[in-house]
């Protein structure tokens, strides 16, 4: 081996230089070329996909409002303790500060943001600033007469702690948690927890998802493994189809299928298993979800278990019998030993799509088969609370990335199957 | 062989993408998009407002739909590409997005006097005007039930929405805390005048939460206007809020068996504002001018059965439009008989409490 | 049909013929689950009355219980000529970039001397994988900061952009398994017969990933045709698109109409589908891969 290496060592090509520096030039040019073709994707990627995600992260941190319209508030309170009301100073400060948000047009955007931390601030912000500019000092008492907001020592607490331009504050919030008056991080009142809830549901609901995939699709996968290829390929087109089928049409189908005028529940009626009293719910709550979702996910399992199963000879579950193994022992400590990848696959790649699901909880999830995702989509589009939404996708992201990564370790993302 | 046609195909892709492009962008000129509700409230609109103003200007009118709210007008004004130029608006959606710069100052000295000769600011109901919008309906959320499933007592006060034993069946209501609680708190005895002294406090809102706790099971959520009259009609719910005029429209129009129970109605405003920036402002300013004229808005009256804001419509209020032998009068959110038991939806409750209670309600959803 | 084919061995004893056949009834259980939503929606969108089940006279086959008012409905409906049209551009825009973008990194990555090869891919292959909420609400914000410069929310270009990065995964994938256990020394042997790169391309390279690049293309084509929440997000009015449509009278309310429309697409995934397993099979006789 040495001395294979020093010999090479020794050579030169036909121009003089080593022959190991002139392989490495072009190896170094051949990994150019490779990079350069992968390049423009990448790029293209990074700009309109990376970037754009680490913009709405950015988001969940930033606060920019308070310290930018709120600057000699912020400074007036930098040393106070929260342990009594501010002093006039601040309550002057506070004063032209909102007359200049009122000018600049920002005291309904900062309304907004401190009512989001505390309910009821909107009216006291832009009650006061309307009338910010024809006060006079002192400040103190006519304020608190405009809105006994200001006597509280928590409207003042919310300014300070949105002070900082760059906090957790939504993170907190994400987690169903707040800072006190003191910056301490607390549990909400009970009433007001649901992130937490949400996030086990979703996880719960995953869960569930993939393990009906695993129980639904490892038969039919050992099916289409030991057909012969001409018919298994005729199956196998009955799990590629829905694959191939619009997501809001198969969501449609089991609508009709599942609502409680649909056909199951008039089948069922039609065969008496129920009067048409009892119809039974079966969409627009979580078990519809499921069932849904199960369904819309069952190929990404079978398509790893049976590319693993097709690779199990069958040599090993005869040896096994021949030696006297029962059939059904047989299976459990050799054939389904084997299978271990594809479920690992199958089950990793279901569970990480299943927990960012929007679309099907959205039409079929009813009240208590909504995901973490509805709720991001709640933010985004109902409350405008985009710093929470941000934080609550970044929880959720850290979360699929921590799957994508053991998936891409002990599966390897090359080895994806779509078919 | 197989490349070049590939490459072919491209290229009229190509072509046909550039295409649409050009032409979308030469059709945004002569057009004004108009952004409402949806199914019969849109419908009403347009047969008395955006067919007459585009026979009467030539401006092609699009018609889009929402769910309320501000979110897409914020995404829009933000993202400065404002699409929309002139929306349909609940009053507290105004009161909040002229707070917070995202519509565009109504110049009210525009608005013609009433036919009667009235000037505007005097024709116009008590504040139906705004800096940043103009009213054109008065409309009430209620409750409405299948009369055909009842077929002894009748239910007629919002208490009776509640009562799952004396009228057994599933409930829709509006999955969003804004009216749901102020009927949950008159169903409990509140008086209309101290809901939203209730409501303000945390006692209050447990309260709300609690009578809504009793129908929790066996109710059906809906977040489009269209869907209550829907839900009804599939037998999916017994009886379920409701904007009045989408009942009205199913049982007049579709001969449904509907019922609208007045009592403890919750009634609202709907109002034009601009967006900020939005890009026909001028025509947007047109269409608002013409729509909520006298003659306009008594003209919306006989194709859905909201309340005109302009005292001069009032007496113009006619037949509904199809069926000429029934008079639009009675059916009216405003009508004496209808109004005995009614609240109006505070704008400025919801705008300090919106968020505090989204969160307790969706918890409570949640549990 | 097929399913008796598996073969039970000859000694099987009366268990394990009863276990046998409680399997294949499992397993076609299991196929029906699969398919059976999607046969619903086909004969209920003939339906002649609005209704989303059967009713007693199309359980009896009479024919004036079947009707095509729905289809004519869908076709007479101006807003679904726009969302057709729409759906069709934006897809074959986003389906030809993702296409060109994919191919050229997949030749790039089945290169043995690609450096951070597992790296590289993870990295072009998570837009598959990140929660779509989370993708649109990025790109939501970041085309929100671009709008001084460039329009990019209610605009075409903005969701073929959009569309073209959640395609180009699949791309990738479908044109890397082609190559997978690509023998490099052809392109070397093209090479030393005098060829020069281009010539090697595209007689050697091509016909072998061609089948991949058009099921990637396909791939792309339904990932776009099909997507919705970033359609919610950044587009406008002008920009109404077939799923968008659904999705608003799913929500709002559902009229047989989009049964229709849920048929039509149905058909159009059949044919897809047929397509890419064509593709497959030639792709596979190419590379001497058996098929058995």
């Amino acid at each position: 081996m040495t001395n294979a290496a020093n010999a090479i060592a020794g050579l030169e090509t036909a121009d003089g230089t080593p022959l190991k520096a002139a392989l490495a030039r072009a190896l170094r040019r051949k990994r150019m070329r490779a990079v350069l073709l992968v390049m423009p994707l990448f790029i293209f990627v990074f700009l309109t996909f990376l970037y754009p995600i680490g913009l709405m992260l950015f988001r969940s941190i930033d606060n920019p409002l308070v310290s930018e319209h709120m600057p000699r508030t912020v400074a007036a309170l930098k040393d106070w303790t929260a342990d009594d009301l501010p002093g006039e100073a601040a309550f002057a400060a506070l004063t032209q500060d909102l007359e200049d948000a009122r000018k600049s047009g920002a005291a309904g955007r900062l309304a907004t943001n401190l009512n989001y931390q505390t309910g009821g601030l909107r009216s006291t912000i832009t009650r006061t600033a309307r009338q910010a500019g024809k006060l006079e000092a002192p400040f103190k008492e006519k304020l608190i007469e405009i809105s006994p907001a200001w006597g509280n020592i928590e409207t003042w607490a919310t300014i300070k702690l949105l002070s900082d331009r760059f906090s957790m504050v939504q993170y907190a919030a994400a987690l169903d948690r707040k800072y006190d008056i003191h910056q301490n991080v607390v549990p909400l009142p009970e009433d007001q927890q649901i992130y937490v809830t949400l996030f086990m549901r979703t996880l719960w609901m995953s869960i569930v998802v993939t393990v009906s995939c695993l129980l639904l699709g490892f038969p039919i996968a050992y099916m289409l493994a030991s057909l012969p290829l001409k018919h298994s390929n005729l199956l196998m087109i009955l799990v590629l189809l829905p694959f191939w089928t619009s997501l809001l049409v198969r969501t449609t189908s089991w609508i009709v299928l599942l609502q409680t005028q649909g056909v199951l529940n008039d089948l069922m009626v039609f065969f008496h298993i129920i009067n048409d009293a009892g119809r039974v719910q079966l969409i627009f709550n979580a078990t519809g979800t499921v069932i849904a979702m199960t369904q819309i996910l069952l190929p990404f399992m079978v398509l790893p278990l049976y590319s693993v199963m097709k690779t199990i000879s069958p040599t090993y579950m005869r040896a096994a019998q021949s030696l006297g193994a029962h059939r059904f022992l047989a299976y459990g400590r050799v054939y389904l030993p084997q299978t271990l990848p594809g479920i690992g696959a199958g089950c990793l790649l279901v569970f990480i799509l299943a927990i960012g699901y929007y679309i099907t909880p959205a039409l079929v999830g009813g009240q208590d088969g909504q995901m973490i995702s509805n709720m991001i989509a709640f933010h985004m589009q109902k409350s405008l609370n985009w710093g929470l939404a941000a934080a609550l996708g970044g929880i959720l992201l850290v979360g699929v990335i921590i799957l994508y990564w053991v998936y891409n370790k002990i599966v390897g993302v090359e080895r994806l199957k779509l078919g | 062989m197989t490349i070049k046609m590939n490459f072919k195909t491209f290229a009229a892709a190509g072509a046909l993408l550039v295409g649409t492009m050009a032409f979308g962008a030469a059709q945004a000129a002569e057009s004004l998009t108009v952004v409402s509700w949806g199914g019969a409230y849109t419908k009403s609109q347009v047969e008395a407002y955006h067919k007459p103003f585009t026979k009467k200007t030539g401006i092609e009118i699009k018609s889009e739909n929402y769910n309320g709210g501000l979110a897409e007008i914020k995404a829009q004004v933000e993202a400065k590409n404002v699409t929309w130029d002139i929306v349909d608006l609940e009053l507290s959606d105004v009161v909040r997005g002229c707070d917070e710069g995202l519509l565009e100052k109504i110049d009210l000295s525009k608005l013609p006097a009433g036919s009667d000769g009235k000037a505007a600011k005097d024709d116009f109901l008590p504040g139906t005007l705004h800096d940043c919008a103009v009213a054109t309906i008065v409309w009430t959320t209620i409750y409405a039930y299948d009369s055909s499933k009842f077929k002894g007592a009748k239910p007629t006060t919002i208490a009776d929405f509640f009562d799952i034993k004396k009228f057994p069946g599933k409930r829709g209501l509006r999955k969003n805390p804004k009216v749901t609680l102020e009927f949950a708190l008159m169903a409990d005895g509140v008086a209309p005048g101290d809901v939203y002294k209730t409501l303000a406090t945390k006692a209050g809102q447990d309260r709300a939460l609690k009578v809504l706790d009793t129908i929790k099971g066996s109710t059906v959520w809906w977040e489009a206007g269209a869907q209550p009259p829907q839900l009804l009609a599939d037998g999916e719910v017994v009886m379920t809020t409701a904007y009045n005029g989408r009942i009205f429209n199913a049982a007049a129009a579709e001969g449904k068996p509907f019922e609208i129970v007045w009592d403890g109605q919750v009634w609202d405003l709907d109002l034009w504002g601009i967006p900020k920036g939005a890009k026909n402002k001028k025509a947007a300013m047109d269409f608002l001018v013409f729509s909520t004229t006298t003659e306009q808005l008594a003209a919306q009256a006989s194709w859905i059965s909201y309340g005109p804001a302009r005292k001069s419509s009032i007496p113009k209020i006619g037949s509904y439009a199809t069926k000429p032998d029934m008079k639009m009068g009675p059916h009216m959110p405003t009508a004496p008989a209808n109004f005995k038991k009614a609240l109006q939806n505070s704008p400025s409750f919801w705008a300090d409490y919106q968020d505090e209670l989204n969160q307790k309600f969706n918890a409570w959803l949640t549990k | 049909m097929s399913l008796s084919t598996i073969s039970l061995p000859d000694h099987a004893g009366p268990s394990e013929i009863i276990w046998h056949y409680i399997y294949i009834v499992i397993c076609t259980l299991v196929f029906m689950f699969l398919i059976a939503p999607l046969f619903v929606v086909i004969p209920l969108s003939f339906n002649a009355e609005p209704y989303f089940t059967f009713t007693k006279e199309m359980i009896s086959l009479k024919p004036e219980a079947f009707s095509l008012r729905w289809y004519q409905d869908f076709l007479s409906k101006e807003i679904w000529q726009v969302s057709i049209r729409n759906s069709f551009v934006i897809a074959f825009g986003s389906t030809i970039l993702a296409t060109f973008l994919g191919t050229l990194a997949a030749l790039g990555l089945s290169r043995p001397e690609m450096p951070y090869r597992a790296a590289f891919m993870g990295i072009l292959i998570s837009p598959m994988i990140v929660p779509l909420i989370i993708t649109a609400a990025g790109i939501f914000f970041f085309y929100a900061s671009l709008n001084d410069y460039v329009q990019m929310t209610g605009s075409y270009f903005g969701i073929i952009i959009a569309h073209t990065v959640l395609g180009t995964p699949f791309v990738v994938i479908t044109v890397t398994a082609t190559l997978f256990g690509f023998d490099q020394s052809l392109v070397r042997a093209g090479a030393m017969l005098g060829a020069d790169p281009t010539t090697v391309f595209f007689k050697i390279i091509m016909p072998l990933i061609l089948p991949g690049v058009i099921s990637g293309a396909l791939f792309a084509f339904v990932t776009s045709f099909d997507e919705v929440v970033v359609v919610l997000f950044v587009a406008s009015v002008d920009q109404q698109t077939i799923p968008r449509q659904m999705w608003a009278g799913i929500r709002e309310q559902i009229s047989p109409t989009i049964l229709a429309v849920a048929t039509i697409l149905i058909c159009v995934s059949i044919m897809l589908l047929a397509t890419v397993e064509l593709l497959r099979r030639r792709s596979e006789r190419l590379r001497g891969i058996s098929p058995g």
